[in-house]
């Protein structure tokens, strides 16, 4: 499937993948985020069972601390 | 294009709420008072340290004063005018509505991470067709050109997500302010595009 990771075409094997196991693929490794799939809010409980499809446009923001 | 009385006008009619005063909040409430905003609703609930003078816009003969206390004061020499609201309190889950459901658009400035993620995941889903302009990475020094502004819907986010603070790389007054007039930069940007029908 292809999808729109943070504003960048991404191609990923397989028709569907939770959040969860793409932010583990890309290696999302912070623990502050914000999670939007097609501009809706994703809540931590549902990472890993959110599904993503071909045509997504997902974005992983990284929270750091500092301001 | 329209004139700069036309701008003035316009933003003088807009609220914005800022959360935090620190190094984001203070900056970001100078250049949004410069620039005409009529009214700042500001809450933060910490005290002016010497620590904060190398980024934050306070003097060092307000070092113990509540944070937003001193803010106003510093805000209303610029312009005495402006109607500058100020809360001493902790921003929490409990008080985001009541502090900020009357803003036109709302900025994000807190310091913990864990903070901006409870202000921003509060925002989206209670207030979610209001504006939030947050930042998010923006400790050390150089590297300008990693800051940008990411959107998603409703919600912007200004820095470039991973400098950071810590011992090593501190929050330092260049990379802050840049982020903080990057926030206020696209908070003028919201409110005159909708004026102005862009």
């Amino acid at each position: 499937m292809k999808i729109i990771l943070n504003n960048r075409q991404e191609e990923f094997e397989g028709q569907e993948l939770t959040i969860f196991a793409i932010m583990d693929l890309k290696s999302f490794r912070f623990k502050m985020l914000v999670v939007r799939l097609n501009d809706r809010l994703v809540k931590k409980e549902e990472y890993s069972t959110t599904l993503v499809k071909d045509g997504d446009d997902l974005k992983i923001i990284h929270l750091v601390s500092g301001g | 294009m329209p004139t700069f009385s036309q701008i003035k006008a316009i933003l003088s009619q807009k609220v914005v709420g800022i959360a935090g005063a620190g190094g984001l909040g203070s900056n970001c409430a100078v250049s949004l008072l410069r620039s005409g905003v009529g009214k700042l609703i500001i809450a933060d609930y910490d005290v002016v340290s010497k620590p904060n003078l190398n980024r934050q816009f306070y003097f060092a003969d307000q070092i113990g004063q509540k944070k937003v206390y001193a803010l106003r004061d510093n805000l209303l020499k610029i312009n005495p005018d402006v109607c500058i609201q100020v809360h001493d309190t902790r921003v929490t889950t409990w008080n985001i509505g009541l502090l900020y459901s009357t803003c036109d658009v709302v900025v994000e400035a807190f310091d913990k991470a864990s903070q901006k993620e409870m202000f921003i995941n509060y925002m989206l889903t209670n207030l979610p067709e209001k504006p939030v302009v947050a930042g998010s990475g923006m400790a050390g020094w150089g590297r300008v050109e990693l800051l940008k502004i990411v959107k998603s819907g409703n919600l912007y986010i200004c820095g470039d997500e991973q400098s950071e603070a810590s011992v090593e790389t501190p929050p330092l007054a260049p990379r802050v302010n840049i982020v903080s007039n990057m926030q206020a930069d696209k908070v003028l940007e919201l409110l005159l595009n909708r004026s102005f029908g862009k």
